[in-house]
This record gives C-alpha cells, structure tokens and sequence, in this order.
C-alpha cells in the first residue's frame, strides 16, 4: 500500500496497475461458479478461511495445543547450547506442533495462531477504514467536481507524493505505544486511501455522464440519491477487486511495521516480529525463521491470487 | 513550456513546504524533549537550557520552523557562533554532525543500490513480460507468470534472509553484503552488492513482468496492429514499430516513480544487509529519535518523488505525441 513512494516495503497499491473496467460486469452468482471451478482460487480461498478461523479460535486452539503464546517451557530449549530448542526441525514435537521459539521456549504453533489474529484484524480493519475513506473521498470529488474536486485531488497528490514508510515509522516510534494495533490501522488508512480513491473519482465521473444518471437527474432524483442508487451500486465490482488486492498489501505493511520493530509491540505476538527476532538465529535454527515467513507468504499470495482472477472475471466479462 | 515548467516547480516548492511542516509539526508535538537527550547523563537543569538556548528549541513553534526553513535556503548561526552554510538541515543530535554532510555520504550507496536493482528490473521485468505475452499461454508464459506472483507476494525481508542464508551462510559464494567503494575493486563490488540487488529488483521485475505483459498483449489486440499485420509487415516489425511503444510507455512512466522512490533509499533491504544507505540513515535516526535527521530523510525522500512526478510528466509528453498535443 502507500509505499510506492520511496519505499521498498510494497508497491502493492500499484498492484491494480490496470484499474479494473467500471459499471455493472457479471451477477455474483456467476462470479462464484468461475471461481470455484479454479484450483488456484479454491487453495487460495482455502489458505485464507484456514488462517481466519486459527485466528478466530486462537484460544481455543491454544487449549487443545495445551502451550499458550506467553508460556515459557524451559524443558523445550537447550541451556547448554545457548537456548535452543531441542529436538529435530527447532523443537517440532507431539508437545510443540511447531517447534518452540529458541532462547525463551514459547510455542511457536500459539504465537502463529495469535500473531493470525493481529495480521488479520490489522490488514481488514485497514482496509475498511480505507474503504470508507476513499469511496467517501472519491466520491465526492468525482461527483461535485468543481472546487471539491481540486481540494481532494490535491490532498490525494500531496499523499501520494509523501514518503509514507519513513513517516509511519517515525510517527508510530514518536507515539506511545499503548493501543498500537488501532493507531496501524489509522497510520495506513491515511496514507492508502488516494490509490482507491482515484479509481473511485475518475469512475464515478465517467458514470455521472452516462445516460441512465441523466435519467434519473430528470426525474427528479437528488445528488445524495443518485451517488448511493445510481453511481455506488455501479463501482461494486471495482470495489471488491481493488480491496482484495489491498488486503495483501496491507498485511505486508503490518509485517513489514512489525518486522522493523515499531508495529505490534511485544510480548504480543505477529509474523513480522517473530520474522525479525528469528533474524539471530537462523543460521542455527531455519525452522524458527521459515514457519513464520511461509504462514505470511501464503497469506499474502491467496489475497493476491484472489483478488487477480476476481479483476480477470471483471475485466473480461467471460461469463457471458 | 517555460510557464508549464514554472508552475510545476512552484508546486514542488508548496509540496515540499507541506511535508517539512507536517514532519515538523509531529515532531514539536509527539517527540520527548531532545535537549535531555543530548545532554545524556549527569545532567544539569542549567545544561539542558543551555542546550536548549543553543538550538533554538526554547523558541516558540513558529519561530523554530522558521529558522530551519531560512537555514535550509540561507545557511544559519547558531547562538554559540557556530555557522551551517546553507543547504542547513541543522546538527545530528546523535553525533553533531551536519546532516547535509550525512545525506551526502550515504547517498552513493543508496544510489548504487538503486541503479544496479534498476538495471536488473528493467531487464528481468520487461523481456520476461515482452516474452510471455508473445507466448501466451505457453509453459514459458504460465512459469513467468507463477515466478512473478511469487515476486510480488513474498516479503522482501524474507527473500534476503533467504538469500542470506542459502549464499551467505550455507554454500558461502557471496560475502556479507558490505558498502564496498566500486574503486576497490570492481569484482568485490560487484559480488556485495548482487543480493541486495536481487532482493530488491524482484518484486519490481515481477510488477513490470505482469505489466508489460498485459499491454503487450492489449495492444497486439488493436486495430492498427492488425492493420500492420494485414499489410504484410513481418511479425517481428510489427512488434517493433508499432506494439513495444505504445505498450512501454506506462512501463518507463512507473520506472522513473519508482526509481526517484528508491533514490530515498531502499529501506528494508538496506537494513537487513545492514548497508549504511539514505534508507538505513532514516531507519537508525528514527530509532534514536534525531529528529534534524528525521526531518532530512523525510525532505530528500519527498523531494525525489516530487521530480519524479515531473519527470513522468515530461516523459509522457515525449513518449507519447498525443499528450503533447492535448498539452
């Protein structure tokens, strides 16, 4: 998201480089049908429902899995050898489905499904607020044109144009670290919306010159009426793709935030972090590195994989 | 063009404003008082405000914006007889520093990166595209294709640590990635900087891949390629005079944003190689809040995209005669 600017974190609010064809496209049902009958959406769509769920009964897995994320297991870790895990793969055991973290012992498997939770509620909680903001924004902007117009779209410019990496990190380093997960989530809602919203702008002014809006105008129909029946209902396929491929950006934000130490603050668990602090030891232990960076390399290559053959769907209109 | 250029850099000027301002402001704001940290331990209240005197920081808000910004353009004195010719950017509160001095220094390296990754993106990204979209739906195309998704999904920290471990660690072909000058030896050079050129162009390679493949592919579909084409034109001359231009010109548009971006440094993978870039500066005084550092990168990184909107604009206009007409 937002990074394009002078960051190498994601350029992934490009990721819709080619900004999906407005009005209508195919009924949902047929979308769907299309969907299911592709084996890369279906594990995609799979991965993410997979990773949603641990996420949602984290604490239930947790009981089941008998090692809370914050429990340190002495008997896992090797004193001798500096804190690490022993066993085969960092510690993998009918006790530790996934190893445990070297040097302090804590269950990998529970940080995973706890660190789910906070990749998920930030990357979707993100891209609501971003939502809002920018179908919001953009609407405005496209509909009232004029002075409004000229307002957003250079606020959008100024956004844009801002080195949005560097700016997260120093405001999020400068405020207090309590509720860290809400401020992510404001920090890359500020900075995302103008991608989304320039497609929402220059379609909502492409569809305010169509004819059935000039309809609807001439029967009387009011500003606020035609924006949310007529324009609004129009931008739904735009929508649905150009979120789904802001999730994947989002969550890499997050990691990313997270990975350079000024996202979700210790000892609350998140990919990011656990990739960061894995950093010490992999050459000694892989596994404490790998199982973090494939559960978010998935996730990431599902939002994307979805949200790609969704535009195709959309683009193409091959369900006619 | 005089008055288009005049304007646009009049803009660039407002938007610069903007973002020093707002840097300013959260930092006036949100920041612990820097003078104690300066001051470090064993400190005296009568030092602190000595500090504080020194530096401006007592001043009011405005004042204190105004004196970075006149020191930016003018050059400034200090309160203790202490001159920073202009462009200043004020002292590294870390270690007194000018910080113009340290932009200068780390800018080569971020440089460095960022062309070397440049060449490799642009050579990967648009043959890999141009290819597959004259093979579509070949093997060829759907393994680019699958290469460049995972390209674009995989988090460029994990790809270097991968990289790392595998080259580094393992099979020990590469070095530690190092800031090596070029002067000591063009192959050490080249051989510490490989990875992080790697890990930084994939994930450019692999967008440029999908892009230049999908306008590829839009514009064989045009009418007046099939016009070429029915004429008699050779495949290949079709390609060549009347294809690669209109379906590179929004490929070489992104190129020059994306390369200004860089120019501020490449962030991430400057840090996890640990090499001393634009990118690692802003990470390091973000961490030991510096703010006149901060402050700096924030500007210079601001400042790259700015001309690199401008250059885009230029650029469009030169690619393509259409836009120059509209103009």
């Amino acid at each position: 998201m937002a990074l394009s600017s002078g960051v190498d974190l994601e350029p992934s609010a490009r990721a819709g480089h080619r900004d999906p064809a407005p009005a209508g496209g195919p009924g949902r049902r047929a979308v769907l049908r299309v969907l299911r009958s592709d084996i890369a959406v279906v594990l995609s769509a799979g991965y993410i429902a997979l990773v949603l769920l641990a996420a949602v009964a984290a604490p239930l897995l947790v009981q089941v899995s008998g090692w809370g994320p914050y429990d340190f297991d002495q008997a896992a870790i090797d004193p001798n050898l500096g804190g690490l895990p022993v066993g085969w793969g960092g510690g993998i055991s009918a006790e530790h489905w996934f190893g445990v973290e070297p040097g302090s012992g804590r269950d990998i498997f529970a940080r995973i499904v706890y660190g789910a939770r906070v990749s998920m509620t930030v990357a979707l909680a993100a891209t609501a607020l971003t939502t809002v903001i920018a179908v919001v924004m953009g609407l405005l902007a496209g509909y009232h044109g004029g002075v409004v117009d000229l307002v957003i779209s250079r606020v959008m410019d100024f956004l844009m144009a801002f080195p949005a990496l560097i700016f997260m990190i120093a405001v999020l380093s400068a405020l207090p670290a309590e509720n860290r997960q809400l401020l992510l989530v404001v920090v890359i809602a500020v900075f995302g919306w103008p991608y989304l919203a320039r497609v929402v702008r220059s379609q909502t002014i492409s569809l305010t010159q169509r004819e059935f809006v000039e309809a609807a105008r001439a029967s009387g129909a009011g500003g606020w009426t035609i924006v949310f029946r007529e324009v609004l209902p129009n931008l739904r396929s735009t929508l649905v793709v150009m979120t789904t491929l802001a999730v994947p950006g989002y969550i890499g934000t997050e990691a990313g935030l997270s990975f350079l130490g000024v996202g979700v603050i210790p000892p609350t668990p998140s990919w990011g972090q656990m990739i960061a602090s894995s950093v010490s030891w992999y050459a000694v232990d892989p596994a404490y590195f790998l199982i973090p960076s494939v559960c978010l390399f998935l996730l990431v290559l599902s939002f994307t994989v979805l949200g790609d053959r969704l535009r195709t769907i959309t683009d193409s209109g091959e369900l006619r | 063009m005089l008055r288009y250029m005049g304007v646009r850099l009049l803009g660039m000027v407002v938007v610069l404003f903007l973002v020093s301002l707002f840097t300013f402001v959260i930092f006036f704001v949100l920041s612990p008082d820097p003078a104690v940290q300066i001051c470090g331990k064993n400190c005296t209240p009568e030092r602190i405000d000595q500090i504080r005197g020194t530096l401006g920081l007592d001043q009011p808000f405005w004042t204190q914006f105004g004196q970075f910004l006149s020191g930016v353009v003018a050059g400034r004195t200090y309160a203790d007889g202490q001159v920073c010719p202009a462009p200043c950017l004020g002292y590294s509160f870390q270690n007194s520093l000018p910080v113009w001095d340290m932009l200068v220094d780390r800018l080569p390296v971020s440089a460095t990166v960022a062309v070397g990754a440049a060449v490799l993106w642009l050579l990967a990204g648009v043959a890999g595209g141009l290819l597959s979209a004259l093979k579509e739906g070949t093997w060829w195309d759907r393994g680019a294709m699958v290469l460049a998704l995972g390209g674009i999904s995989v988090p460029n920290y994990v790809l270097a640590l991968v990289l790392q471990y595998v080259l580094v660690v393992q099979l020990q072909v590469l070095p530690f990635p190092q800031a090596v000058d070029f002067a000591d030896g063009p192959g050490q050079w080249f051989a510490n900087y490989l990875m992080p050129w790697v890990v930084l162009s994939f994930l450019y390679a692999s967008l440029y891949a999908r892009l230049t493949r999908a306008n590829v592919i839009d514009t064989l579909g045009e009418n007046y390629v099939r016009t070429a084409r029915a004429k008699g034109l050779p495949g290949w001359l079709v390609i060549r005079r009347h294809a690669l231009r209109p379906a590179l010109t929004p490929v070489a548009t992104i190129f020059a944003m994306d390369f200004a971006g860089l120019l501020g440094g490449a962030l991430i993978t400057e840090t996890v190689f640990g090499l001393n870039g634009i990118g690692k500066l802003a990470a390091d005084s973000i961490t030991q809040n510096d703010q006149p550092v901060i402050m700096a990168v924030t500007l210079l990184a601001a400042f790259f995209v700015i001309v690199g909107n401008i250059v885009v604009d230029l650029l469009y206009g030169w690619l393509d005669p259409r836009v120059r007409t509209a103009r």
